[in-house]
C-alpha cells in the first residue's frame, strides 16, 4: 500500500530524528549519571527532574554570538564542524536496527530497518570513521591558535592509531560471521546454545569485544582517552575557538559518534535486535536497551577512570592493543579453520 | 550509454592534468600531489578495463597500485621534511647543486 | 540509461575539475583538500563500475590515510602560498616547463583522438549492469581468492614493501640518527 521509496524515505527521516533525540538524551543522562557518581544532584531546575535541560542548552548555544578568530581561514573554519557532523550522521546509515518487517502488510515489500543495506557495510563504516579525522584536523589548523593546533594534532594521531585495532577487531568478526554485510552478521547471532545462552559473538570473541570497546572509546575521544580535550592542559583542544552553532555541531558529532559506536558494537558483538521474550518485529526495543547499556558504560568510565597521558595513550594503542588485535585475528582464523563453523 | 571509451578518455585527461602539474609547479608538495593524480588516473583505467572483461583482476591491480602509492607517499614526504630542514624552502630548483 | 550517463558526467566533471584545481591552486592546503574531493568523485566512479571494494579501498587508504599524511606535512612545514605559478628562477628558464606542459596536452589530445577513431567493437555498455560477471566483480570473496591465489606472490612482496617504506620514512625524518 505504501510504496517502497516512501517507506525508505520514512526510515531516513526516522533515523535522523532519532539520532538527534538520542544526542539530547545523552547530554541529559551524562550529567545526571555524573551527578549520581559524584554524590550530588544533577540538573533539576529545568522541567521535572531537570529533563528539559538539553533544550535549555540548545537554546543557549544557538543564541550565542558566532566568533571567528582574526587569522582564521574563513572557508575551512566553517567547513570543519560540518565535516565532523556529517561523518557522524552518515556512519549510522549502514547500521541496521531491526529485523525485516513490512508493518503487517502496510508496505509493499519487506524492508530492513536500515537506511542502506550494503553488502560491504563493515568496510563503509571503517571508511567513514577514517573521514571523520578531517573535521578535527581542519578545525585545529584553521583556528590559527596554538591550543587548537596541538589538540587537533594529538587527537588526529590518536584516532588514526586506534583505527588500526578497530579495523582488526572488525576483521575478526568478519572471519567468524563470513560476511561483510551487517545484516548478515546480526542474523548469524540468532538462536541459542543449550537453550539459554544466546549465540552472541561476545561469547565467541571476548578479546575482540574488549578491543573494540577500547578502540571505540579512543576513537570518539572520550575519557580515559580524552587528553586532546583536556581542560587542564589544552583549554579545550581543537574546538577552543568555536562558539555557538559550530561548537554545537562538534558537541553533537561527538555524542552521535558515541551512539554509532555503541550501535555497531551491539550489532557486531551483542546480537543486534535478537532477544528473548519479544517477537521479532519488536526487536528494536532490545536494540535500544543494549545501546543504552553500552552508553551507560561509556559514561561510567568517563567519571570513574583517570585520564591517560598522551604518551601512555599512544604506547597503549601501538604496543598493547595492536598486537593483541592481530593475535586475536590469527587465533580466530585458526579456530574457524579447525572447528569449521 | 556509457562505454569503456568514456572511462578511458577521462583517465587520459586526468593523467594529462597530473603531468601538467608535475612540470609546471615549483613546490615539492604540489608535485607529489600531481603524481597522486596521475596514479589515480591509472587506477581508473585499470578498474574500467577489469569491468569490461568481467573479471576482478582490475580491482586487484588497483589495490596494488594504491598500496605502492601509499608507500611512495610516505617515503616522499619524509624526504621532503628532511630537505626542508636543510634549505627552508620547498622549491626543487634550490636543490640543484650536490654540495650542501 | 540516462541516469548512468548523468552519474558518469557528474562524477567525471567533479574529478577533473578538482584535479585541475589541485594543479593550479596557490595554497598547498587547498590543493590537498581539492585532491580529497577528487578522490571522492573517483570513488563514485568506481561504484558506477560495479566495484564497491575498489571504491571503499580508495576512501579508506587514499582519502583516509595518505591525505592525512599530506595534511600533517603541510601543517608541519607551514607551506605558504606560492607567489607565482611558475617560478622564473628555474635553472633553464621557464620555457622548457611550458613545453613539457604543452606535450602533456598533446598526449591527452592524441589519446582522445585515437579512441574516437577506434573500431566500435571496443565498448559494450559499461555501467548498465549488462556484464555477465557482475556478481564476480562485486563479490569481495572472489577478489580475495584472486588476491591470495593468483596474485599471492605480489601480495607478499607488497607487505615487504610497506615495511621497508615504514622504516625508511622513520629514518629519513629523524633529526639525528
Amino acid at each position: 500500500m505504501i510504496p517502497l521509496y516512501v517507506a525508505q524515505f520514512g526510515i531516513i527521516l526516522a533515523v535522523f530524528g532519532l539520532l538527534l533525540v538520542s544526542a539530547a538524551i545523552m547530554v541529559y543522562s551524562e550529567r545526571k549519571v555524573a551527578a549520581i557518581i559524584q554524590q550530588r544532584y544533577g540538573p533539576y531546575l529545568v522541567g521535572p527532574k531537570g529533563m528539559l535541560q538539553p533544550i535549555a542548552d540548545v537554546i543557549k548555544l544557538i543564541f550565542k554570538e558566532t566568533l571567528r578568530p582574526k587569522g582564521a581561514d574563513r572557508a575551512l573554519f566553517m567547513l570543519a564542524p560540518l565535516i565532523s557532523a556529517t561523518a557522524a550522521f552518515t556512519a549510522f546509515a549502514v547500521v541496521p536496527f531491526g529485523a525485516e518487517t513490512d508493518l503487517f502488510g502496510l508496505i509493499d515489500h519487506k524492508i530492513s530497518l536500515q537506511v542502506a543495506d550494503l553488502n560491504v557495510a563493515l568496510l563503509v563504516l571503517f571508511a567513514i570513521t577514517s573521514v571523520s579525522v578531517y573535521g578535527i584536523v581542519l578545525a585545529g589548523w584553521s583556528s590559527n591558535s596554538k591550543y587548537s593546533l596541538l589538540g587537533a594534532l594529538r587527537s588526529a594521531s590518536q584516532m588514526i592509531s586506534y583505527e588500526l585495532s578497530y579495523g582488526l577487531s572488525l576483521a575478526s568478526v568478519l572471519v567468524v560471521a563470513n560476511s561483510l554485510s551487517l545484516t548478515e552478521v546480526v542474523n548469524a547471532q540468532s538462536g541459542n546454545w543449550f537453550g539459554f545462552i544466546p549465540r552472541w559473538f561476545v561469547f565467541l570473541q571476548p578479546v575482540g569485544f574488549f578491543i573494540f570497546m577500547v578502540a571505540g572509546v579512543a576513537e570518539t575521544n572520550r575519557a580515559p582517552f580524552d587528553f586532546p580535550e583536556a581542560e587542564q592542559e589544552l583549554v579545550a583542544g581543537y574546538h577552543t575557538e568555536y562558539s555557538s552553532t559550530p561548537f554545537m555541531m562538534f558537541f553533537l558529532a561527538e555524542y552521535i559518534n558515541m551512539v554509532t559506536a555503541a550501535a555497531v558494537a551491539t550489532d557486531l558483538f551483542l546480537g543486534g535486535w535478537h532477544g528473548p521474550w519479544l517477537p521479532e518485529y519488536l526487536g528494536w526495543m532490545w536494540f535500544l536497551a543494549k545501546i543504552a547499556a553500552i552508553l551507560f558504560f561509556y559514561i561510567w568510565m568517563r567519571w570513574t577512570l583517570p585520564r591517560l597521558r598522551y604518551d601512555q595513550l599512544m604506547t597503549f594503542g601501538w604496543k598493547v592493543l595492536l598486537p593483541l588485535a592481530a593475535l586475536n585475528l590469527i587465533v580466530t582464523a585458526a579456530g574457524v579453520i579447525y572447528f569449521g563453523n | 550509454m556509457v562505454t569503456l571509451d568514456h572511462y578511458v578518455m577521462l583517465s587520459a585527461l586526468l593523467f594529462a592534468t597530473g603531468t601538467i602539474g608535475v612540470f609546471l609547479r615549483r613546490s615539492v608538495i604540489t608535485m607529489l600531489l600531481s603524481i597522486e593524480v596521475m596514479l589515480n588516473a591509472v587506477n581508473l583505467a585499470f578498474v574500467a578495463f577489469g569491468r569490461s572483461i568481467g573479471s576482478a583482476d582490475g580491482q586487484v591491480m588497483m589495490f596494488f597500485v594504491v598500496t605502492v602509492a601509499a608507500a611512495e607517499a610516505a617515503v616522499g614526504l619524509a624526504l621532503v621534511i628532511a630537505l626542508f630542514r636543510h634549505r627552508e624552502t620547498l622549491n626543487p630548483d634550490m636543490f640543484t647543486s650536490l654540495k650542501w | 540509461m540516462g541516469t548512468e550517463l548523468l552519474l558518469f558526467y557528474l562524477f567525471g566533471a567533479v574529478a577533473l575539475g578538482a584535479s585541475l584545481l589541485v594543479v593550479l591552486g596557490r595554497n598547498p592546503m587547498h590543493s590537498v583538500l581539492m585532491l580529497i574531493v577528487s578522490f571522492a568523485a573517483l570513488a563514485g566512479l568506481y561504484i558506477t563500475l560495479d566495484s564497491p571494494f575498489a571504491a571503499v579501498i580508495q576512501i579508506i587508504i587514499y582519502a583516509g590515510a595518505i591525505m592525512v599524511l599530506f595534511l600533517f606535512v603541510v601543517m608541519l612545514l607551514n607551506a605558504h602560498k606560492e607567489d607565482a605559478l611558475v617560478a622564473a628562477g628555474a635553472p633553464m628558464g621557464a620555457k622548457p616547463l611550458y613545453a613539457g606542459a604543452g606535450l602533456a596536452v598533446v598526449l591527452a589530445a592524441e589519446l582522445v583522438w585515437a579512441l574516437v577513431r577506434a573500431p566500435q567493437g571496443s565498448g559494450g555498455p559499461m555501467s548498465g549492469g549488462a556484464s555477465p560477471d557482475a556478481a564476480a566483480l562485486e563479490s569481495v570473496r572472489g577478489l580475495g581468492q584472486l588476491l591470495f591465489t593468483d596474485y599471492g606472490f605480489a601480495f607478499e612482496v607488497t607487505s615487504i614493501l610497506i615495511i621497508v617504506a615504514m622504516v625508511g620514512a622513520v629514518v629519513l625524518a629523524k633529526r639525528e640518527l
